[in-house]
């Protein structure tokens, strides 16, 4: 078949490489050449969130990026959310409140959760709910997640 | 021994330091973190992708498939068609699953599976499906269940016959049963009412939505044992299906589930699973078959549409007096709706005595319907709940008081030939009745709208094992499925047994090897059965402590008793000594005596019925036809609450899928018979921003046969929840919707036709 194109980016804080097909996605990357599995494919067409991820600071849906795009790039997954022992404070809330029900959309929404929170530490419901409308929950009906990622603002903006 | 099932040992003055609790499920950390290993996730050594080719027509005969060239692709593996299934005949249940599983004699629906390739690669499996040539005699398609119903449709299965009827043709037919259910007399009861309203509903097939598409890697030896992982709502039921389908000896099937990403009972069957194990065992290596979402949507799911007339009479102080129902329910290209379940529930709930319905399950060229929450009820309901409000609001009564008037409570004589139990709808409508939200001013330019629903909650075959270690800590071994948090729930109620931190517990979910027969987790029955099936284990856990301390003390068996996590002397006639805990217990006599366990397995009864109640705000853009959900409330039995956090969670996704059902969900079908939105995009779900907060209060009015008292939470919320959006819609602009969804350009063109705008 096709080709196979070298890649070498910063994954979670580390290099690393893969070769890869130049119609595969950053999520096929990501999950059936990095293993990392974490990042969730619902739709493969950019409709549901749930492989949303970070390349140089710029939110995506991994599915509609492709591999040979991220030569160089930096990336984030949800891999990299929790600092050793220490869950990021949407991590934390989300299992406090439970703000998961089956978890299949969790990663996605956590990332995109996080760079809201980044843009806008002090988020309205309206805001919360806009930011994450491209992310699909089936489970909760979306009010737990909302008050998890309200918990954690709160909390986030006392420790700040 | 007196059974669990006869004597559940509940007792409503216990003091309970976990049950009533909400702690952070142990299966969370790995869901937050992207450790949890779902369908897709796993990846074993020389694994080959999978890839389905599928009809593109609706219905067509297969006169020939050549899969000569596919096969000589380099980097492809495997190739199978209906040739690599075993023949099992037509019309049997057997012989739908494997035709769904691969089409035989004729594809049935757009997406119907041909044939499938295992290659190294995607790519490489996706060029090798382009290259199978499909001889395809393409026939008359029919989509909609009325017309597949009339004379001169075009048939889709020639064995056909409809049961059910007395004298029924010797031809074939789309209708595959009817099914009459009655009790008392509808005459008599019709003859009592003053008023009676008749109306006609229909709704539309839904996709359960889950945001995981079905995923599975199986691998295969030489000698023929099969390991097959995957994300399904019964581990056992899949294998014994494959087992029938495949003639694999069970023994030699060994299914482990997969952390699920939803499921809602659209995982209760499977789908390429079959095609999966087939492929492995030509190619002698795992292979892996992730669903695409297009493939989800034209293949898996969806939920019955239906069509339906309702009838119902009532004196002027409001006691309904009869209810009629006639029911279609469409059931894709093979039979298997359950929609018996609509005629037994749709009016149960209340205290009727003269009901009599007439249903019918109909073939057409669609996917074939899978379960989902309370299976074909919320669409009934949708049409129930709007002639009772018409029916309060002609004899001027509140809609709550008119339903709390016609309330069943325990003693009822169901329509299914249960006698209810202490149920909790009168609590339930109460409790609403009281609420905040109910006593609230409508909001000018909303309407408001309430609407009641009731699931059976079931119980059924279930087996687990609680195993004690030495320190005294406890792993479960759990076969049901855990679909949104019953792992935790279970934890509790068997640390809350043990008298030990549920932090002492770890549960996980077996394969098919590990344990004995668990039936699909489905019905809201897995927290009630699986709960069951765990305190009985751990009482039995209990009774081998007791033994062990009397050993330890030099004492008769019966002059122990366990209390709050200790073994102690019964009374002071028996001795004095210390209590031992179950840590001290396990370290004194394991490495003499054995391992300390528990095992229970039973067919679980003593489900205590759920009931609901919804009430929403809306509001109707006059000119888009767009609704907007101002303020929703669940008011739900749920007998005990054994993780509060957990069952409101329930009440807020059901309500939710219900209001996606309600507003927007539909399919679109070409005239071609293909599917038009197959996506995510085109099939519109709620989104964050498309919904409020959603409110709840958990009513509590136990179930004795439950230790807890639990009833099941899961169906419930979704029964009642299109009924009470029509309603508040009839109430803001006038006139009550009678078709799913209820759209902007569906709405307008309500309301254009009744001139109400």
């Amino acid at each position: 078949m096709s080709k196979k194109h070298h890649i070498t980016t910063t994954v979670n804080g580390d290099e690393c490489d893969f070769l890869c097909e130049p119609q595969q996605t950053l999520l096929d990357c990501l999950r059936d050449e990095l293993m990392l599995s974490g990042t969730k494919e619902g739709c493969a067409t950019g409709d549901c969130g749930a492989c949303t991820v970070m390349v140089d600071s710029v939110m995506v849906c991994s599915c509609l990026v492709l591999g040979v795009e991220v030569d160089g790039a930096n990336i984030d997954t949800i891999e990299g959310m929790a600092k050793g022992n220490e869950l990021h404070p949407l991590q934390r809330h989300f299992l406090e409140l439970n703000g998961l029900q089956c978890g299949i959309c969790t990663p996605g929404i956590l990332i995109a959760a996080r760079e809201l929170l980044a843009r806008n530490p002090d988020p309205t419901e309206t805001e919360i709910r806009y930011w994450l409308a491209g992310n699909l929950c089936r489970c909760t009906g979306y009010d737990k997640i909302i008050r998890s990622v309200q918990a954690a603002a709160k909390e986030m903006r006392g420790n700040a | 021994m007196t059974s669990i099932l006869d004597k559940s040992g509940f007792n409503p003055d216990r003091k309970l330091k976990i049950v009533g609790t909400s702690p952070v499920k142990h299966d969370g950390i790995d869901k937050v973190t992207g450790r949890a290993r779902f369908g897709a996730d796993l990846y074993l050594p020389g694994m080959l992708i999978g890839k389905i080719l599928r009809s593109p027509h609706a219905h067509a005969r297969i006169k020939s498939i050549d899969t000569s060239e596919a096969a000589k692709l380099p980097g492809v593996k495997a190739v199978v068609t209906r040739d690599d299934f075993p023949e099992i005949k037509a019309g049997t249940m057997a012989g739908d699953m494997t035709r769904n599983a691969m089409a035989r004699e004729k594809a049935l629906y757009d997406g119907h599976p041909v044939a499938a390739v295992a290659a190294t690669s995607e790519s490489i499996a996706k060029a090798a499906l382009k290259l199978i040539k499909v001889d395809y005699e393409v026939l008359p398609h029919v989509i909609d269940p009325a017309e597949a119903m009339a004379p001169g449709a075009p048939i889709l299965h020639d064995h056909v016959r409809t049961k059910g009827v007395k004298d029924a043709a010797d031809k074939p037919t789309n209708v595959i049963e009817r099914l009459d259910i009655a009790m008392g007399d509808v005459v008599k009861g019709f003859a009592e009412a003053e008023i009676i309203v008749e109306r006609e509903f229909d709704t539309k097939p839904m996709h359960q939505g889950y945001i995981e598409p079905q995923a599975c890697v199986a691998q295969a030896t030489e000698d023929g044992q099969i390991e097959l992982w995957c994300c399904t709502q019964g581990p056992w039921v899949f294998r014994d299906r494959l087992t029938e389908i495949l003639k694999i000896d069970a023994a030699k099937i060994r299914v482990q589930q997969s952390e699920m990403g939803g499921g809602f009972g659209g995982k209760t069957g499977f789908y390429g699973e079959p095609v999966a194990v087939q492929l492995a065992r030509k190619a002698k290596r795992p292979v892996k078959i992730t669903l695409t979402r297009n493939e989800v949507f034209r293949a898996t799911g969806p939920v019955s549409g239906t069509k339906s007339r309702i009838k119902m009479g009532i004196t002027k102080d409001g006691v309904i007096t009869a209810a009629e129902a006639e029911l279609i329910f469409q059931t894709g290209a093979f039979t298997g709706s359950m929609f018996i379940n609509a005629p037994q529930a749709m009016f149960t709930r209340y205290n009727l005595k003269n009901v009599k319905t007439v249903s019918y399950e109909v073939v057409s060229n669609r996917p074939k319907v899978n379960s989902f929450r309370a299976p074909c009820v919320p669409q009934v309901v949708f049409g129930v709940e709007g002639v009772i409000d018409e029916l309060a609001r002609k004899i001027g009564m509140d809609p709550i008081e008119l339903r709390l008037r016609n309330a069943a409570t325990e003693g009822y004589k169901t329509i299914y030939g249960e006698t209810f139990g202490p149920i909790g709808f009168v609590e339930t409508l109460e409790a609403a009745k009281k609420s905040d939200h109910y006593n609230s001013p409508v909001p000018k330019g909303q309407g408001r709208g309430v609407a009641a629903g009731f699931w059976f909650n079931r119980g059924g075959e279930t087996t687990g094992t609680l195993n004690i270690a030495i320190d005294g800590s406890v792993t479960l071994i759990l076969g049901t499925t855990d679909v949104a948090g019953s792992r935790i729930s279970i934890s509790m109620m068997a640390a809350e047994e043990l008298g030990i931190p549920v932090d002492k517990v770890r549960a996980i979910m077996a394969d098919t090897h590990s344990l004995g027969y668990n039936r699909v987790t489905a019905g809201s029955r897995t927290t009630f059965a699986t709960g069951m099936v765990i305190v009985d284990s751990a009482r039995k856990a209990i009774t081998e402590l007791c033994k062990r301390a009397a050993g330890i003390w030099g004492v008769p068996e019966e002059g122990v008793t366990f209390e709050d996590g200790y073994c102690r002397p019964a009374s002071s006639n028996v001795g004095t000594f210390e209590p031992l805990t179950i840590a001290q217990i396990a370290a004194k006599t394991m490495a003499s005596h054995g391992a300390i366990a528990g095992h229970s397995e039973m067919s679980v009864t003593g489900a205590g019925p759920g009931f609901g109640l919804h009430i929403v705000d809306v509001e109707v853009d006059r000119e888009t036809g767009r609704v907007d959900i101002k303020r929703y409330t669940v008011v739900e039995d749920a007998g005990k609450a054994i993780h509060p956090l957990q069952v409101e969670g329930q009440f807020q996704g059901g309500a939710v899928q219900g209001i996606g059902w309600a507003l927007n969900e539909e399919y679109f079908y070409g005239a071609d018979g293909r599917l038009q939105n197959a996506s995510f995009l085109d099939y519109r779900m709620p989104v964050a921003s498309d919904v409020p907060m959603i409110g709840t209060e958990i009513v509590e009015v136990p179930n004795p046969r439950h230790p807890y008292g639990l009833r099941g939470v899961g169906e419930v919320p979704v029964v009642p929840t299109m009924a009470a959006i029509a309603n508040a819609i009839g109430n803001a602009i006038g006139i009550r919707p009678q078709s799913l969804p209820m759209s902007p350009p569906r709405l307008l063109k309500l309301m254009d036709d009744a001139k109400v705008k």
